[in-house]
């Protein structure tokens, strides 16, 4: 059977969208499927707004073009909730998973999505800043994606994350990667 | 047999991946951009030991060509990487090194030209060096650019030959995506590549030799050219000798020109680098729903595979060239050229219209490709007159 789930990155540059969308690549890899990770290249600033895509199928991947109909959006960022449309060409059964505070009922009001869609808020940058005392939003809401889709394995992903940590930090940055992910996973509410 | 191993990496990371594999004696760059993350990735196998490679870092892409010429003609393997502007500022060391018959490798992301400024995909910077003597290979995605790289050396060090080969890869597309790949064990490259073999070396003081030298009027220019000619033509078979070798290897076909759909095909579209893979993406769709539509992709671009091309297309009613360069007040862009002159001699020409398309990185979109193939078939039907030249989503059409 013939899979492709196709991932959009919204966020602001430095917020690890384009790692992230990465990682979940390399995860799947793991899980012997065919990944495609690749950044919505432009002029590169702090803050400014980011695209990143991510494409996973259980066959090779031959199409090199922008993802237009999502059947995931993940926004690392609330404020570009105002400025730009994260929702466009959202599969009708698609999911948008929003880092912010708000609840999803009021989100989803904010958005013009399809009456299928699910949206999701988790406040990431509140748990990332209590874990790993950073507001780096972009490895927890992997956990909440991991959740709500489970595009990819949860401890697969883990095992990555210690790994790709490890090159740098100690254990007591893993744990705390750790619990990020795992709270959001826990915390991430749908509408 | 080799051993494999999978990756999750960029078409940058497995280029200069391969390049550590293939070990060079020196690789000279200009770390800026438009440079490519492959000499960044060498760099650090360098400065981690993991490749021996004497790297000489120089003030512009000029004298990083210009030092890989020195270095090669000294007797060194030599390799390296650029993009665009880069490229383009390399551009009389380019004749130089292929006139001096030196088998350096060079990994090209392919990238714009400005103006105006613009540092994304197309194939304006390679289309510039398309004269300069040197063998050129595309990939389509990070997989191929390994391969390619591995092949060029073979390619470019084989005594019939002794030519730069350029490898490129779509710059951003294949360059910065992820991509799965998989790359084989050290041992089992050094073995394909094997130990260089420096011909008529510089530093050779027993048999001293002279490089580049005059070759003025009455002098031996014109026959050096003539066996620049001849050289180009032996690669032909050199590079199909050492792709079957490679497949071997692999387990991965290479050929010089890649067919899908061609065996009863209507109408075809050719085309170069990643874009080959949306268009069969859209020919399966199209197949499915019981359309003969057919695909050629054209992987090794110098030498040209004239009689290759002629071969596959045989037979089809209408054909299609997407070109992702420009070549100003020609009738269209440099492939569709090459593509009309390959089929001048067939006995059934057919119309050969042409798309120039996503320059400067404009998305390729699958309904792109769609509209290109519902113009074939209206063509190949006789309902509407084949248009020659047509810039393919540009917003209006001007």
């Amino acid at each position: 059977m013939q899979q492709l789930t196709e991932i959009r990155w919204h966020a602001r540059a430095g917020q690890g969208a384009v790692t992230a969308a990465k990682v979940v690549a390399e995860t799947a890899l793991a899980a012997d499927q065919y990944p495609q990770a690749m950044p919505e290249y432009g002029p590169e600033r702090m803050g400014a707004p980011i695209k990143a895509f991510t494409r996973i199928s259980s066959v090779p991947i031959e199409i090199h073009c922008n993802i237009e109909n999502p059947d995931i959006v993940v926004v690392l960022d609330d404020s570009l909730l105002d400025i730009v449309d994260v929702a466009e060409g959202l599969a009708d059964d698609g999911i948008v998973i929003v880092n912010t505070c708000t609840p999803p009922e009021q989100v989803r009001a904010k958005l013009k999505i399809p009456q299928g869609a699910r949206v999701a808020c988790v406040d990431a940058s509140g748990i990332a800043l209590d874990t790993i005392k950073r507001d780096i939003p972009n490895t927890p809401m992997v956990g909440a994606l991991i959740r709500l889709t489970g595009v990819v394995d949860m401890d697969a992903f883990k095992q990555l994350l210690a790994k790709n940590l490890s090159k740098k930090f100690g254990q007591e940055m893993i744990d705390a990667n750790w619990a990020s992910v795992d709270r959001a996973y826990e915390e991430v509410t749908v509408a | 047999m080799p051993t494999h191993k999978t990756l999750a990496a960029t078409g940058n990371q497995v280029v200069a991946e391969a390049m550590r594999q293939c070990a060079p004696d020196v690789m000279a760059a200009y770390p800026i951009t438009p440079q490519t993350t492959i000499v960044e990735e060498f760099a650090a196998f360098v400065a981690k030991g993991r490749v021996h490679t004497e790297y000489v870092t120089v003030e512009s892409e000029h004298s990083a060509m210009s030092a890989c010429i020195g270095a090669s003609a000294a007797g060194a393997r030599v390799m390296t990487a650029t993009s665009s502007q880069g490229l383009a500022l390399m551009w009389e060391e380019l004749h130089i090194a292929a006139g001096m018959r030196l088998p350096i490798v060079m990994a090209n992301a392919n990238r714009a030209l400005s103006a105006p400024i613009n540092i994304h995909c197309d194939h304006s910077d390679i289309m510039g060096a398309r004269d300069t003597g040197w063998v050129t290979y595309f990939a389509e995605n990070a997989q191929e650019a390994y391969d390619n790289t591995l092949m060029a050396v073979r390619v470019a060090e084989h005594p019939e030959v002794m030519l730069p080969v350029m490898t490129t890869l779509d710059g951003f597309i294949t360059t910065h995506s992820i991509d799965r790949a998989s790359v084989m064990d050290d041992e089992s490259v050094k073995a394909f590549v094997g130990e260089y073999q420096p011909r008529n070396p510089l530093l050779d003081m027993e048999h001293a030799v002279m490089h580049g030298s005059f070759a003025g009027l009455g002098g031996p220019y014109f026959e050096f050219k003539k066996q620049q000619r001849i050289a180009m033509e032996n690669a032909r078979t050199v590079i199909k000798d050492v792709g079957a070798e490679y497949s071997i290897l692999s387990g991965r076909p290479f050929d010089v020109v890649e067919g899908w759909g061609m065996e009863d095909a209507d109408v075809a579209i050719v085309v170069m680098g990643s874009t080959a893979g949306n268009v069969r993406h859209v020919a399966r769709g199209l197949r499915e729903q019981g359309a003969k539509v057919g695909t050629v992709k054209i992987r090794v671009w110098r030498p040209f595979p004239y009689a290759e091309l002629a071969r596959a297309l045989k037979g089809v009613k209408a054909v299609a060239v997407l070109d992702r360069a420009e070549s100003f007040g020609a009738e269209g862009g440099p492939l569709f050229c090459e593509v009309r002159s390959a089929l001048y001699d067939a006995v059934d020409r057919m119309p050969v219209v042409d798309y120039i398309y996503g320059l400067g990185g404009s998305d390729v979109k699958l309904e792109l490709i769609e509209r290109v193939y519902g113009d074939l078939a209206d063509i190949a039907a006789g309902s509407a007159a084949p248009a020659t030249l047509t810039y393919l989503g540009a917003r209006e059409e001007a």
